[in-house]
């Protein structure tokens, strides 16, 4: 076994409920999502000796440990860069619980993300002409969507796929939304006819195409696999994480030979799939990306991402466009709980679950242990 | 048929340059396009950076570039998701692949933005949007 994998598993998974207007704040959100994680791991919060946040989360370790009674936290950080980094701080968490840093790590991320500060407003998360915006912003390049969509235009241009398999995607997603009671989606199907018909945001996006924006927490429980066999529940073991930043050609191809190499499977063994979905094309962009397929508009045109389809199921829980938009940590809760067994759009016999948590800046493979 | 013409909605964010940016910003009140050339080995950077990315040399001078290249890829903004854009939806943002190689971000000022094509060839041309503040554009031309 290379570097950590398999010594260390995800214990506890937990969240909020998912709303536009939560009405707490955003640490509020994050220790009512960590009491959940604590509570199904069967933990006590002052067990926990490490915290790990998102670089952007606004409530710092320091209150979530005084909140949490933690006698002495031994191991704390972040990993900076935006939404993209659930999958990098579960391979920092996973390296420090194997160093011997620290026992029990807490990931967790808290946003109101509606009735907050919303992402994808140019005057909330713009430069205001400053920085690299004075290249973009006064030509109306404004807001994430707007360079990602540029991205999508372009290969949409080289590889000939479409908005229509865009669209099939995002149905094959709400699909998933809405056999999930906690799902913002739950009760709205989606066809493609009505996303077709959905309103552009920015060509070659359709509102259906776009992340929720979402008030609410989640949070993990990383320990020892060692630790996760005394305490009675389905054994999740992190088989392999990897990180993947600047660098040339696709982050994605770069970070899966790392992942695939330190899982030593090959893509095929892998039985459900996660992909962080700010927007929903580039779900499809990192299935060629990672080598899952090469056309992935051939598997989407044959309803392949279906949770029952036998082929590779993606986005089970109805991902960020209809799930919520928790930046990956609800991609890594339903990573964990198809392992468990416990989705509500569960594929059977799951022993390999990835899940990406930023179109290649991170990834992990989870594994189904023996108790 | 009147002809159209690009309308730069008034209110987007100015260019607010670093240091290291001022030169590309100062040449274009000169009517002048210009990109990041590392003295030492030649390779071109856009948008400038302290450091060359190939050879990692500090010494730089600023290329004139030939003003041509082609449309590499394109937005079209039809919600309003800032302020500014309200009242001038939709709105269509190019990215030009100079025939040197960098890529820059821009405007069409004669294409609308249903017409807007990857691979249409283009040329620089400079708009004055603020007083002392000059912007590159690009308008089609023929192959």
């Amino acid at each position: 076994m290379t570097a950590f994998s398999n010594a260390v598993a995800i214990v506890g998974v937990g969240e909020t409920d998912y709303s536009r207007a939560s009405g707490r704040t955003e640490l509020a959100l994050s220790l009512q999502a960590i009491r959940a994680a604590l509570d199904d791991a069967g933990i006590e919060p002052r067990e926990v000796d490490g915290l790990m946040k998102w670089w952007v989360d606004t409530s710092t370790e320091a209150e979530v440990a005084a909140n949490l009674g933690i006698r002495d936290l031994a191991w704390w950080g972040e990993v900076n860069q935006a939404g993209n980094v659930g999958a990098p701080l579960v391979a920092h968490a996973a390296a420090a619980i194997h160093a011997g840093l620290a026992k029990v790590v807490v990931i967790y991320r808290g946003v109101n993300g509606r009735s907050g500060r919303r992402y994808g407003r140019g005057d909330v998360t713009g430069q205001g002409g400053r920085s690299g915006g004075a290249f973009t912003e006064p030509h109306g390049l404004l807001t994430p969507q707007h360079g990602l969509a540029m991205v999508a235009r372009r290969r949409m241009h080289e590889t000939g796929i479409t908005s229509r398999h865009f669209g099939m995607q995002a149905v094959a997603q709400r699909r998933h939304a809405n056999r999930n009671p906690r799902a913002t989606f739950y009760d709205r199907t989606l066809s493609l006819e009505e996303h077709q018909a959905s309103r552009l945001i920015v060509d070659p996006f359709h509102l259906f195409d776009c992340c929720l924006e979402t008030d609410g927490g989640g949070a993990l429980v990383l320990a020892s696999a060692d630790r996760a066999r005394e305490l009675g529940r389905p054994i999740v073991l992190i088989r392999a994480a990897a990180q993947s930043g600047p660098g040339v050609g696709s982050p994605a191809a770069r970070g899966a030979k790392r992942l695939f190499d330190m899982a030593r499977i090959g893509r095929g063994d892998v039985d459900v799939i996660q992909i962080y979905d700010h927007f929903g094309p580039f779900v499809l962009f990192a299935l060629e990306d990672y080598g899952f397929v090469d056309d992935a508009a051939s598997l989407v045109d044959e309803g392949g991402t279906d949770f029952d389809s036998d082929r590779l199921p993606v986005n089970t829980a109805g991902g960020h466009l209809s799930e919520a938009y928790l930046q990956g940590i609800n991609h890594l809760i339903e990573a964990t709980r198809q392992v468990r067994g416990e989705s509500t759009a569960q594929v059977s016999n799951v022993r390999f679950s990835f899940c990406d948590t930023g179109i290649g800046t991170g990834s992990v493979i989870l594994e189904r242990g023996e108790s | 048929m009147s002809e159209w013409r690009f309308e730069r909605p008034p209110e987007l964010p100015l260019p607010q340059p670093t240091e290291e940016a001022q030169p590309f910003f100062e040449a274009l009140k000169e009517r002048r396009l210009v990109v990041q050339c590392c003295t030492d080995c030649g390779a071109l950077q856009h948008p400038p950076r302290a450091m060359c990315g190939s050879c990692q040399s500090m010494t730089f001078h600023w290329e004139e570039m030939s003003g041509k290249g082609c449309v590499y890829s394109y937005v079209v903004t039809h919600q309003a998701v800032h302020p500014a854009l309200v009242g001038y939806t939709p709105l269509a943002t190019v990215e030009v692949a100079l025939a040197e190689g960098p890529h820059v971000t821009s405007n069409l000022v004669d294409v609308p933005p249903e017409a807007v094509t990857i691979g249409t060839p283009v040329e620089v041309v400079f708009d004055e949007v603020a007083a002392g503040v000059v912007l590159p554009l690009f308008r089609r031309i023929s192959n």
